[in-house]
Order: structure tokens, then sequence, then C-alpha cells
């Protein structure tokens, strides 16, 4: 999947209605100082490829793609959360060396251990030129404590309750947001239920008719048969 | 566009001013329950309940509630269809397939179910069993009337509550159960008497 | 509700005057800049006491019959007018989308009936339709089309309960409703005879749906289209002209279109404010670009616009269906390459979208190449609908906020998940 030629290949691609993602990001990096978007390529649907955005600089990217008139993304249609574990990924990197016959290539595989992350992933539409979608991306430092991206809800009230959302079940917190309190769990809730790595609780209740895992919880928490 | 009228344009105002008389608007609404009221006396057609206890209206053949397992022959354990493959099982969306696979004497697994459950306490009718079964042998029955005298009671279906001829099927599917036995190559049976269960319909 | 083209009704919209959306010669759209700043986050108006006289805080729900399943309003009253108003949810919460990252990718099907019970029809297709995008999996001719007609068959099922509990809401009890299910019934014996189920459809595949239409299907099928005219005549002579119900909608929980365009809302809701944005035409999916309709816009984004919209999208569904029904194919109505079992997606994530009923509704997934989705995500158009709530509401009164609540259209499966 980190085939660097692959993956500048795909970002002469193009989201639907608007230039290529090359040129995206010609356009923000110059409009934001430094400003440095990272190209995630998706080779199921190549237009459908994102952007991270770093956080300190995704509020005003975001104000940028919604009011600057070549994006005017004035839409922004779905907010969501990924939970990315730890993984070993396979990169590949390009060596390039110079030679008496010329100019070559060297590939090299490296693997390395990617911490995991917790992301939020934003697609935005325009509702006035029909684009988009275009998806970018904030990326948190970890999965404990260092878990805060920007808000965008001054940009597009639209997330307003879909961050509440991912702040509810993934845990990530949206600095800037108006009204961040759980939405779906209730208030006492501790955990973060759509993590990966999510323990549910030990409540069974008694049924009648348990069956393989849920006849082992059965006998455990009904040994004498249960409440019939 | 017809029913746009005038109604749908402008202010609440000019509203006023197309019915020329306020109260209008109600008395022609009262004009079509009023319709309705007299003509279910003349139409049957605006009679559009039965009742339902007396009356049952006829199901559709493809109409679907819980699944059931077909078998041929006279014998409703030995006859079944079932071949304990577990498919039906492992794609189950709610997890409420149990099964077992026979062994015989000397613990080889055979071809048929020690024990099929079907826990229709968590079974949401969806038929995905039926569609994914390379056996024909699990098929959805249409009986809904499943009321019991306890609240556990009858909840999980066993082997032998599940088990149902294929005379059955054909009473209730037959285009579906007459595919089925082409593919399978069996003669299809003979139309009769209903079997016991079998859901009663009104013509 | 006058019939412009949809760019000038969107421009008009917008403030934009005839502004065309595209460029003054075809090259590269230029589109003038918003006319004033788009919505800024701010305090809301009303989220401080009234400085003097006594507040009334009033929780409607979780189970008042007026919320449309188990959902609460907090509400907080200065004599009778709204200063606040805070939406409470989640008491259906069931984590569908980690149910559904457990199970494979056919699994996930018959859960998406049980979002918005309504119209599991669109549910099952917005869902197939991020599959065959994340897969690259088409379906076949015949396929689209019953996409097309059940789909439709699902909108006016949708609308013509809408309106019916709308009035419930507004206190005409019972003769509307009844009148509305007793079309409802018509449909969804049409869903019964298709897919063996009333509302629990679970009918669409990757690369087609389950089974086929029989001819008489399609021929019951016309023929229940072509009666639903006159029950919309019928409908509008009962109620789009009584004083009772024009005295209480319009001017009734008005949005703007700026708003509703920044807070997501879509849908009817949207297009009732005056926004035309349909995404069967602003982005074409399955065969839509096939049939000929309009897209109703409203002008005064009310609580009547949003009751007109809907009995006028009816009538366009009845055009699309009379126009599905006579151009339908024979043919297969599965794509023999798409598996069911063992289905693997290459490695990416794909967001797949359509015009529910409701507004947006869609799936966005991530997969890893396993048979299971890594990532399952719902974009339920009734959620984030719900975002706005407060600002419609505020300033009104409590039964205004009811009927408020009732054209927003919501359900609570799909709210909570």
């Amino acid at each position: 999947m980190r085939d660097p030629e692959k993956s500048s290949e795909l970002e002469e691609t193009a989201p639907p209605g608007l230039p290529s993602f090359q040129e995206i990001r010609r356009i923000l990096e110059e409009r934001v100082e430094g400003l440095r978007l990272e190209f995630i390529p998706n080779p199921a649907a190549p237009d459908q490829s994102s952007f991270c955005v770093p956080t300190e600089f995704a509020l005003e990217t975001a104000r940028i793609l919604r009011d600057d008139p070549r994006f005017a993304l004035d839409f922004c249609s779905n907010v969501t959360g990924v939970d990315w574990l730890d993984q070993t990924v396979e990169e590949t990197i390009l060596h390039r060396e110079t030679t008496d016959e010329g100019e070559r290539t060297i590939k090299e595989i490296v693997r390395r251990r990617r911490p995991g992350f917790l992301e939020a992933v934003y697609h935005l539409y325009s509702m006035r030129a029909r684009r988009g979608p275009l998806v970018i991306r904030q990326r948190t430092a970890n999965r404990i404590d260092r878990v805060r991206v920007a808000s965008l809800t001054p940009i597009w009230r639209s997330a307003e309750f879909q961050e509440r959302e991912v702040y509810d079940l993934f845990g990530v917190r949206f600095e800037g947001h108006p009204d961040l309190r759980r939405i779906l769990m209730w208030d006492e809730f501790k955990d973060y239920p759509m993590r990966k790595d999510y323990v549910e609780p030990d409540d069974y209740e008694y049924e009648p008719t348990p069956q393989g895992e849920a006849a082992a919880k059965a006998r455990r928490h009904y040994p004498y048969g249960g409440a019939r | 566009m017809s029913g746009l009228g005038n109604n749908a344009s402008g202010t609440p105002g000019e509203e006023k001013g197309a019915s020329s008389m306020l109260g209008l608007g109600i008395l022609k609404g009262l004009g079509v329950t009023l319709r309705n009221f007299l003509g279910s006396y003349r139409d049957p057609e605006r009679l559009i309940t039965v009742e339902y206890p007396e009356e049952r209206l006829p199901l559709p053949e493809q109409s679907r509630a819980f699944p059931m397992l077909i078998y041929d022959g006279e014998d409703p354990i030995g006859g079944l269809r079932c071949v304990a493959c577990k498919i039906c099982e492992k794609e189950c969306p709610s997890q409420c397939i149990y099964i077992v696979k026979d062994r015989d004497a000397r613990g080889r697994p055979m071809k048929r179910p020690k024990i099929f459950d079907l826990d229709i306490s968590t079974c949401m009718g969806c038929g995905i069993c039926a569609e994914v079964c390379p056996f024909d042998s699990i098929k959805m029955d249409a009986a809904y009337e499943r009321s019991a005298e306890s609240r556990f009671e009858r909840l999980l279906l066993r082997k032998e509550d599940l088990a149902k001829p294929n005379a059955y099927y054909h009473k209730i599917h037959p285009t579906e159960a007459a595919e089925a036995d082409a593919r399978l190559g069996i003669a299809s049976p003979e139309p009769e008497a209903p079997p016991e269960g079998a859901p009663e319909k009104a013509a | 509700m006058s019939r412009q083209t949809e760019g000038q009704q969107f421009a008009s919209a917008l403030g934009m005057g005839n502004a065309s959306p595209e460029g003054p010669r075809g090259d590269s759209p230029v589109l003038p800049p918003p006319a004033g700043p788009l919505y800024e986050a701010k305090p809301k108006p009303g989220s401080a006491r009234a400085a003097e006289g006594e507040t009334l805080e009033v929780a409607v729900g979780p189970h008042h019959p007026s919320t449309h399943g188990v959902f609460r309003m907090d509400v907080v009253l200065d004599g009778e007018r709204i200063i606040s108003l805070k939406p409470r949810f989640g008491y259906l919460h069931r984590n569908h989308e980690k149910l559904c990252e457990g199970g494979t990718y056919l699994m996930a099907i018959p859960y998406t009936d049980r979002l918005d019970y309504f119209c599991s029809l669109t549910n099952n297709w917005a869902y197939v339709l991020a599959v065959e995008k994340l897969a690259g999996v088409e379906a076949p001719e015949r396929a689209e089309y019953l996409r097309v007609i059940t789909a439709e068959l699902t909108r006016l099922l949708n609308h013509s309960c809408l309106v019916g509990f709308l009035l419930q809401d507004m206190g005409a009890m019972g003769t509307p409703l009844m009148y509305a299910f007793r079309e409802r019934e018509k449909l969804v014996d049409l869903f019964e005879e298709l897919t063996g189920a009333r509302m629990m459809c679970n009918y669409m595949r990757f690369g087609g749906c389950r089974t086929d239409a029989s001819a008489g299907w399609l021929e019951r099928t016309r023929r229940v289209v072509d009666d639903f005219p006159r029950f919309l005549d019928e409908f509008e002579d009962l109620l789009t002209s009584n004083e009772i119900l024009l005295a209480r909608t319009q001017g009734v929980g008005k949005l703007s279109a700026e708003l509703a365009i920044n807070a997501g809302v879509t849908g009817p809701m949207l297009r009732a404010s005056g926004v035309a944005y349909d995404i069967r035409k602003a982005a074409p999916y399955g065969i839509y670009e096939r049939f000929a309709f309009r897209v109703p816009v409203g002008e005064h984004g009310d609580v009547y616009d949003r009751y007109m919209i809907r009995m006028l999208e009816m009538r366009e569904s009845v055009r699309i269906l009379k126009q599905a029904l006579k151009e339908i194919p024979e043919g297969p109505v599965l794509n023999p390459k798409a598996r069911r079992r063992n289905f693997r997606p290459p490695v990416g994530e794909a967001y797949g979208r359509l015009e529910a009923p409701k507004g947006e509704l869609g799936f966005y997934l991530i997969s890893d190449g396993s048979p299971r989705p890594y990532r399952f995500r719902i974009r339920a158009p009734s959620f984030i609908n719900l975002t706005i709530l407060e600002d419609m509401c505020l300033g009104h009164t409590l039964q205004d906020a009811v009927i408020i609540l009732g054209s927003v259209d919501i359900v609570m499966g799909e709210v909570d998940r």
C-alpha cells in the first residue's frame, strides 16, 4: 500500500469536480504558511483519497477549503473517527543511484512499527458547485493521552453533533468545540466503546437459551441454573 | 403539479385571499372524511381492515418468518436434508443457530446434525441462512403465530421442532420448492391435505 | 413556489442573483464569493438565562407521545417562549457500527434494515452502494431498475406517513394518519410480496437484488402507483387549504438556506429552505440520470414548506416510478461475479451516499482486506438534521416545538444507531 511510485501516481487523480490532489496540495500549502499535507492514497477508490492535515493548521485549512471559490466546500457531510492500533507497516523506499549506465532506482522494503493513533475523517462536498467529496483527516499523536485535534465546528456547524459522537465513542478531544459532551452514551460512562481494544463489561443477563460463548458466561453467572 | 394550486405559494395573507371564506378549507377537509365514511357503506374497497383472528389475509408466496428444516420421506429426523456443514451457523448475523455434527460409533463425523438448535429469541428472520445453504435444507417458514403460555417457553427450537416435510414447503412456497426439487433431482410430492402446524389461510 | 431552474433557485437562495454556478464561458467554474460570512459558532441566543422573571425547565420525553420514539428535549421556557432546547438521545443506542464491524459484509445488510425502519430498502441500497464502490462491483440493469422502483416506493411510504404523523402532532387525531397508513398498507404489501417481509426487507445484495420481481408484481405495482395521485389529491383536499394547518405551520420553525447548508441539513428539510440540492440530481447514483423529474424547492423554510415539499416530492416519485415501470428490462438481477460468502473487498475505503427519504444517507467503509469491515460508519440524516433543532425552536412555544420536531422527520433507530 505504501508504495511511493503508486502513491504519486494516485496523487495525479482528482476528486470529482475538483483539481487534482497535487494541485490541491499546491494551493493549500501556498496559502497556509508552514503547512505540509500528507497524501493518503486510497487504492480502492482513488478519487476518494485523502489528505492528512496537521492539527495546528486544520482550522485555517478548513476555512480556505470552505471560502476559496476554487473549492467552495460549503457542506461537511460526514465526520467520523477511526481507531488504528499499533501495527507493523511495510514501506518501500526508493533510492536513486547514478552509475556508469545512468540513473537507476533501487527499491528497499523497510518494516517499522507504527504506533497507534486515532483519526478524525471529514467528507467535504460543495452544495453550490456540486463537487466532492474531498476527504481530509486529522490524527492524534497517540491513543492514550495525546488525543487532541482541532474542532472544525466553527467552520461547519454540521460537525457539531458528529464531533461529539466521535468524542463519545472514540475519545478524541476536539479543541474549540462549543459543547463537547457525550451524546449517545450516558454522561457517567467511562470507556470509549468504538475503540478496537474496548472490552465489554461483564453484565450478562439471564437468557433462556444460551449457547456457545453465552453458555460459558451463563454457567459463570448462574451456577444454579438461572432465574426461572 | 396540479396539487400545487394557489396554496403552496405566497404568504399567509395571500392564502386567505385564495379561499374566499375563512373556514372553507376545513369544510373541504370534512367533505373528504364524509365521503370516506359514507363510501365505506357502499364500496367494499374502502373497508380496508379484516377481523384478524376470525379472518386472515392470505400470505404472499415470498413471505418469511422463522427458518425450518426440510426433510424428504416420512422420517422427520432421518430424512433431514441437513448435512451439518455449519455454513448457516457461520453466516447467521445474529448467531442464533447452534449445530453439533453427529458422529458414528467409531467417532467419525457423519453427514447429519446431532444437535440443530435455533434460538428464536435472537433470530430476526432475515433469511440469510436459507440463502447460503447449498443443500436446500434450511428454508424460511411462514408461520407467524408463535405465542406461548409463559415467557421462556418455546424460544429454543430443536431439530424436531424445525423439521418440516417437503410437502409443507411446497404448500407455502410452491415456486421456490419446485426449483429446489429440480436442483436436487427429486420428485415433487403430490399435493395433499395440509400437514399439522401449517398456517390456516382464508381464501 | 415558482418553478425556476435549479441553478437559479440555488443562486437566489444564496443571494447570488442570477449568477450561474458554471463559469461564463464554460471553462473552470468560477464562483462568486459567498455573500456574507457563512455560519460562525457563537454563543447561542437564549443560552443565557432570562434576566428577570422565572424560567421553567421542562423535560419533554423520553416517553412523550410527540417525540417519535425515545427522545428527550430539555427545554427552558421563559413564559411560553423557548429560550433553550437541548436534544438528548441515545436511549436506543446499540452501537450498530461496532456490531457491523464484528460481522462479514453480508451480515450487515439485515442490520441496515433496522436503522430507519420505515425505509429499509433505501438503507439497504446506501450500504450496498458503498460496498460496490469499494469493491468495484456492478449491478445488472434490471436490478438497478428494481432498486429505483423500491426506493421510490419507500419514499412514497415515508413521506405519506410523515405527513400523517405531523398532523397527529398538530392535534389532528387519527384521520390523516389513518389515511396515510391505508396507503402504506398497499406499499408494504408490495414489499412483502417482493422481498418476503413488510418492513425488514433485507433485499439488496452487492451486485444486484436478492430476488426477481414477477410480472404480476410489476403489474400490481403499476396499479398502486397509478392510484397514488388520487390519494394525494384527497390528502391535499383534506389538508393543504385547512386554515388550522396554515395557522399552525406558516412562519413556524424557519430555517435559512445559509444555516441549513452549513449545518449539513439534507433532504426535504434543506429543499424547503430553498436549496435545490438533491443527490439524485447533484451526483446521480444508480440510473437516476435516465429519469425526468423535478426537484421541488421551498421559499420560506418553515414547517408548511416542509410539509408541502413532501407532498410535491411524492408526485415526482410517482413520475419516476411510472417511467421506471415502463422501461424495466428483462434480465438477471444478480451479478454472478459478486460473492456473498467470503466476500473480501480490496484494501481501501469508500464513502457511498444517496438521497434517502429523510436526507443524505451515507455509509463509510474501510476495508483491510479481510471479510469484515475495519470501519463501518453510518451517516444518518435524521441525526444530523437534529443539529439545528434548537435554532429553529428558539422563540417559539412548546407546542410549536412539537411540530418543528415532527417536520424534521426523525426515526430514533437511525438517530441513536
